[in-house]
């Protein structure tokens, strides 16, 4: 067993990072943690730090003011991550891509390991996501 | 001599990346600024590079809460331009829509409400009694938010009438699961301690700072666009707005509370009277000329104006959210507060950055690009080249 799958053998813990989103992918985010969809009956949580978790969540079109506070947050953070952009403009910029504020999609700036694509994507598409990360890792 | 306390841009108790500084003098909060922008994205410039009926589909991506009311203002506006009204039909089902999206934006206010006082409890109940009105919006429209639902003239989509008892028992049940938070929220001593009295924001400041929807109506502001414009099916069905008179936190509070139960009503007294017919006035070109929406959004008035030029895309498309002007009330509110209450009151308004955001242009030493002034002195010089010109 190497470094980076031993780092991810126990419950994965989430920050969630807005990079210029409208809100939907968000609230998705926490609808997991709540009485229907209740991740953390895995031991899954969003944590307030970068430096306490696991896996970072980004949605939304980075703009172009976010952008160098989002390579600070993936820099600032203990490493292995996975990186995970959910929801279309995570993903491609979406129907933001020809905006004059669009700074390039998530995975143009910091490598990205799984893709939850969108608009926004279910709890159960984002649960979906995350297993099928953890196989990966 | 004050301390400035920084929260965010990426805090726990934001959802959205802002920076709020606040300048402190000991626990007593002087004042407060906020630094916007990093989600503004340049949905105007966007509008005026799509057609009309592509505009739909972006404009409800301004804020993913009040994705039906962004859209039904701006298919106002489009109406307006053309002069044509939606028939009845789609009229009650807009109706609907909106007030269940209503619905699930206070309750989920209730729940971030209860989530920064500390009341997990609340926040877990306020967000699982949200889950059937998501639901329920599924069933109408085919998706949990972002419905794609309403069009220039009318909606995009009929619904089946066999959907409707099951619509019927989702809001009944949610209009108990209302009774009994708003008991439980106004009985707690303590949430009551938190509340009352913290925050006041006086109608004079609310008419001055010009604040919109619960928040306005929380400082006995009497403004509702649904009652004060011609839109939707409100004006048929018997229903009343919320005013308390107090200004301070608990009041919005209530107010929020009181106007899930009004919704209810709206949204049951609507399918009752649900008309048959067609679902949209069909438009076949845009006239030269302007037009104005505005639709009571969840935290307040919500406004579009689109001018066209006669092509099929729009020439100028403005839209404000409330917001954008329930922000400022945020100064008059936090002073002489506690550090403890300034994120409470802050939240108070259900602020929805997403909507808000606007771009300033900063030069590269920091400075403002631009003042009051030296527009004023471009425009004097641009006065004086034509004077001479002449």
């Amino acid at each position: 067993m190497g470094a980076t799958s031993w780092g991810f053998k126990k419950s994965l813990w989430v920050f969630h990072l807005n990079a210029g989103a409208c809100n939907n992918c968000d609230i998705e985010v926490l609808d997991c943690l709540t009485p229907r969809f209740d991740i953390e009956r895995f031991g899954m949580k969003l944590v307030g730090s970068v430096k306490h978790a696991d896996v970072l969540l980004v949605s939304g079109f980075v703009s172009r003011k976010v952008l160098p506070q989002l390579i600070e947050t993936y820099e600032q953070a203990p490493k292995p991550l996975a990186v995970v952009a959910i929801g279309s403009c995570g993903c491609t910029g979406g129907i933001f891509r020809d905006g004059y504020n669009f700074a390039g999609p998530v995975d143009k700036h910091i490598p990205v390991d799984a893709y939850v694509p969108g608009c926004p994507p279910r709890p159960e598409a984002l649960i979906d996501g995350i297993v099928k990360l953890m196989g990966k890792l | 001599m004050s301390t400035i306390i920084p929260i965010g841009p990426f805090h726990p108790v934001l959802e959205e990346p802002e920076y709020i500084q606040l300048y402190v003098n000991g626990e007593t909060v002087e004042s407060a600024d906020i630094d916007l922008g990093r989600i503004h994205r340049g949905m105007e410039l966007l509008a005026q590079e799509k057609t009309y009926d592509q505009d739909v589909f972006l404009i409800e991506r301004i804020c993913g809460i009040c994705s039906a009311s962004h859209s039904w203002a701006g298919s106002l506006a489009m109406e307006d331009i053309v002069g044509v009204k939606p028939p009845d039909r789609a009229r009650y089902l807009r109706t609907i829509v909106h007030e269940l999206e209503r619905l699930h934006s206070h309750m989920l206010w209730v729940g971030l409400g209860g989530h920064i006082l500390g009341y997990w409890t609340v926040f877990m109940w306020g967000w699982k009694y949200r889950e059937p009105i998501l639901d329920a919006l599924e069933m109408i429209t085919g998706n949990r938010q972002h419905y794609a639902w309403y069009k220039a003239g009318g909606v995009r989509r009929d619904v089946a009438d066999e959907i409707w008892p099951e619509v019927l028992k989702i809001i009944d049940e949610f209009a108990g699961h209302v009774d009994m938070l708003t008991g439980a929220i106004l009985d707690d001593p303590v949430i009551q301690g938190r509340l009352k009295g913290v925050g006041i924001l006086t109608k004079e400041d609310a008419i001055h700072y010009g604040t919109l929807g619960p928040t306005a109506r929380g400082s006995g502001f009497d403004i509702d666009v649904r009652r004060d414009e011609d839109y939707g099916a409100y004006d048929e069905v018997d229903w009343n707005v919320i005013v308390q008179p107090d200004g301070d936190c608990l009041a919005v509070a209530v107010v929020r509370l009181l106007e899930m139960k009004e919704s209810c009503k709206i949204i049951k007294q609507c399918i009752d009277k649900l008309p048959g017919g067609p679902i949209a006035t069909e438009i076949r070109e845009f006239p030269r000329g302007e037009g104005v929406g505005h639709v009571e959004a969840p935290r307040g008035e919500s406004f579009h104006y689109i001018r066209s030029n006669g092509t099929n895309m729009p020439e100028r498309h403005k839209m404000r959210a409330p917001t954008f002007t329930n922000i400022p009330s945020f100064r008059p509110r936090v002073k002489g507060e506690s550090i403890s209450d300034a994120v409470l009151i802050f939240a108070i308004i259900d602020p929805c950055y997403s909507c808000t955001e606007r771009m300033a242009v900063l030069d590269p030493s920091g400075k403002p690009f631009m003042t009051g002034k030296d527009l004023i002195k471009l425009s004097h010089e641009k006065t004086e080249k034509l004077r001479r010109e002449s």
